[in-house]
């Protein structure tokens, strides 16, 4: 238990030199993308091999073991999530992907036994043909520059030792005995920080707000709900560095005179619940977390609440209410919550990406962070790459970075060489932006102008054979299904246009409908009491204001020009084309393929499900739609 | 059997010593044991904590984690968020259900063996499409004949 600052710097100094003894590092990522691929064999599978050559290990930073020990660590997620399992060995950060259990004895014998590398799990760059064998030579990895991700794979999240000998919790206690809370707000003022959940809020603003407001109880609040569909950058950071949000927490709460935090989570991210309670624990006990921490008369404490699933308690109002124990439904502001929140105590509610952010702006100074970004959105921003791009994952980038930078330079361009087509950003509340939109920087303020929204930062490519009447159907459908039902706009009005949206593409919809969409979707956007409803005609107003020939078409002709909508076309097989292989037949699920051997075969359009799996199988591209 | 299914009710109410803001996290709890919330067990925490039935059963219905209806014993959770619907989850989950036989708003199969489900986003975009099998086995990359793969390795289970 640590009860002075001393106490800190001691465990800190204990932690460094445990760090510095060791003579090799074994991250193996545990994030869900690597988990899922069996990333937790691996990890079994080289301690047991590490042990079986006899080699000093350990799988806690403070293990007592002899000296030059290698330290085998689960980390959190390194952001190439469809590269995974990924495997990274320090020192020099050399990279393995997709390592199988099998491949474990290979890394051992080679790599740790013998420093050799082992060329055929190293990345390849795709136009050099060469491979590289640490991540900073990886494209993906070389535009980032990472702040709020600043330890994800590096530290392992279920130890605390392993974040104070990166240099954690030096925030807070900078913050507690050199500095007062009016100078970490006017820090955090300096920075020019924006909140990133998606509102974009100053962060120091706000707090500006909470710390004037007077209350003898004020609470923080993380809000890491992300329900954002295509977004999963803040389960990253609760899953890989969980402590950093509890500090970002202790530093609002400092800041604004709170004593008492909860971290809303989201109930469908089970490891990132695990990880956070397991660091609240930790913190607890280690007098990190809890009354007079260290002795300098702060106290805070945190609570975990697991929410139900409901993308409107993304709302701050409504996330209030959740935790209240009550439908999650928002109210009209003011009072904002800074001035009366949660149990109508002065409240901040703060984003898990802000959070992260805050140690290092109170480490190296607003300044610091105001020298990334551009002039209204400084900073570095977390972006979800995911959709028909190369290489999907978790990246970080100076906001005013071009599109065109991370779809084609850090994503790697699109999959099987497909058209580029559009981008989907923010998620519902965001917008659809085409090829003329590539050079646009990323920031708050540009992409606003476009039409869309940075939002949570979901990104989402898409490819030419996506329908943008489909996508902007897609998220209506999601809206209208999360609509908490309070205000008629967004209950009924996004009910209406996501049926004026599903006779378009079904092929029932008439010219005049297009011209009721687009008033329906300005009269949600004025009329909805929150962001959910505000915001949820994003999607269609972009769609149909760079996509209109794509809505005509379905109207007029009847024909879905990029072959998705389902009512408006049919499978055939060209029977020149076919060869008669069978494949097609094979993978049907719904076997309504037929034919002989050798012979051109047939579909019957009613057995049909229209998944498109034959015509991706088929060699000879004899499978069309009309 | 009845008192039991109380008694252990009771318990998990008593756990948050009837504290109205913990609601969410009570349900979470006895839906964990039954899987579902029972009509009668609704009643029995308003009744238990005091609070009308209205706001238990408002609460259970606004959240979509709360079921009010039984699950199967194997749920099946396709995922449609943007990332895996761009890249083809609905042919997925059109696979799966048509091989269920589930029809209309059906999700869950008449011997309570499977229930089929489309998530918003599980927060694993870049593996899509996704399909997570009773929480915690995750299939990345599924194609409408991989999930039926999936499916059928539990159907081959259960009748051994």
């Amino acid at each position: 238990m640590l009860k002075s600052m001393d106490d800190f710097l001691n465990l800190y100094k204990q932690s460094q030199e445990a760090l510095g003894r060791e003579k090799m590092r074994i991250l193996i990522c545990a994030g869900t993308g690597c988990v899922a691929n069996g990333s937790l064999d691996v990890y079994d599978e080289f301690l047991s091999r590490v042990k079986e050559q006899n080699l000093p290990v350990k799988v806690h930073l403070m293990e007592e073991v002899d000296d030059e020990p290698h330290a085998l660590n689960i980390s959190g997620c390194h952001g190439f999530c469809e590269m995974g399992p990924l495997v990274r060995i320090e020192p020099g950060g050399v990279f393995y992907h997709h390592v199988k259990k099998d491949d474990v004895k290979e890394i051992v014998d080679k790599h740790i036994l013998n420093n050799q590398l082992v060329e055929r799990l190293l990345y390849t760059h795709p136009v050099t043909g060469q491979t590289v064998a640490t991540q900073d030579e990886i494209p993906f990895y070389q535009k980032q520059t990472r702040v709020a991700l600043e330890h994800c794979g590096r530290i392992n999240p279920d130890d605390l030792n392993d974040y104070i000998a990166h240099g954690g919790y030096q925030a807070i206690t900078r913050a507690l005995f050199n500095m007062t809370p009016e100078k970490v707000v006017e820090e955090v003022l300096d920075s020019g920080l924006r909140g990133r959940g998606g509102g974009g809020f100053p962060t120091g603003k706000k707090w500006q707000f909470a710390a004037s407001t007077q209350g003898a109880k004020k609470y923080i609040i993380c809000n890491g709900d992300e329900g954002d569909p295509g977004a999963f950058m803040d389960r990253s950071v609760m899953e890989g560095d969980p402590h950093r949000v509890l500090e970002g927490m202790m530093i609002a709460g400092f800041a604004i005179g709170a004593d008492e935090g909860y971290v809303y989570v989201r109930a469908e991210y089970p490891l990132a619940v695990k990880r956070l309670k397991r660091a609240v624990a930790e913190a607890a006990r280690t007098g990190l977390l809890g009354d007079n921490i260290l002795n300098s008369g702060f106290s805070f404490k945190v609570n975990i609440k697991e929410g139900a699933g409901a993308f409107v308690c993304g709302e701050e109002t409504a996330l209030i209410a959740s935790i209240e124990g009550e439908r999650g439904m928002p109210r009209p502001r003011p009072p904002f919550p800074a001035n009366k929140g949660l149990w109508n105590c002065p409240t901040i509610i703060n984003n898990v990406e802000t959070l992260a952010n805050l140690p290092s702006i109170i480490l190296k100074g607003g300044k610091w962070f105001k020298g990334f970004g551009t002039e209204g959105s400084p900073g570095t921003k977390t972006f979800a790459l995911a959709g028909q791009v190369a290489h999907t994952g978790l990246v970080e980038i100076p906001m005013g970075i071009s599109l065109r930078e991370i779809v084609f330079d850090i994503g790697g361009g699109l999959r099987e060489n497909k058209k580029f087509k559009a981008v989907q950003i923010g998620g519902p509340s965001g917008g659809c932006l085409t090829e003329n939109h590539l050079d646009l920087s990323l920031d708050y303020d540009e992409l606003r102008k476009a039409g869309a929204m940075i939002g949570s930062g979901g990104l989402v490519v898409m490819g030419e054979d996506t329908c943008m009447v489909e996508v902007a159907k897609f998220f209506m459908g999601f809206v209208q299904n999360e609509s908490c039902g309070k205000c008629v706009p967004c209950r009924e009005g996004t009910k209406r246009m996501l049926e004026i949206l599903t006779a378009i593409t079904e092929g029932r919809a008439g010219e005049e409908d297009l011209l009721l969409l687009e008033e329906l979707a300005l009269a949600v956007q004025d009329g909805s009491l929150c962001g959910l409803g505000k915001t949820a005609p994003n999607p269609v107003l972009t769609t149909l204001k760079y996509f209109k020939d794509e809505y005509i078409a379905h109207i007029r002709d009847k024909k879905c020009p990029a072959g998705v909508c389902k009512a408006l076309l049919d499978y055939h097989i060209d029977q020149d084309k076919c060869k008669g292989c069978g494949l097609c037949a094979k993978v049907c699920p719904a076997e309504a393929i037929t034919g002989n051997k050798k012979e051109p075969h047939v579909i019957d359009v009613a057995k049909c499900l229209k998944c498109g799996t034959c015509m991706e199988k088929c060699k000879f591209d004899a499978i069309y739609t009309a | 059997m009845q008192q039991r299914k109380f008694q252990r009710l009771q318990n998990i109410i008593d756990g948050h010593e009837g504290n109205v803001s913990h609601l969410i996290a009570i349900l979470q709890e006895v839906q964990e044991e039954y899987r579902y919330l029972p009509e009668e067990v609704l009643t029995y925490i308003a009744t238990a904590m005091g609070i009308p039935p209205a706001t238990v059963y408002g609460v259970a219905t606004f959240y979509a984690q709360f079921s009010m209806i039984p699950k199967g014993k194997y749920v099946i959770k396709v995922c449609d968020g943007t990332a895996c619907h761009v890249r083809g989850s609905e042919p997925i989950n059109f696979a799966l259900r048509k091989e269920l036989k589930l029809t209309g708003g059906e999700q869950t199969t008449k011997d309570l063996q499977f229930t089929v489900e489309t998530v918003s986003c599980l927060g694993a975009c870049g593996l899509a499409p996704v399909v997570v099998v009773n929480e915690n086995e995750v299939h990345g990359q599924m194609t409408p004949a991989g999930v039926l793969e999936v499916l059928k390795k539990f159907q081959v289970q259960e009748e051994n």
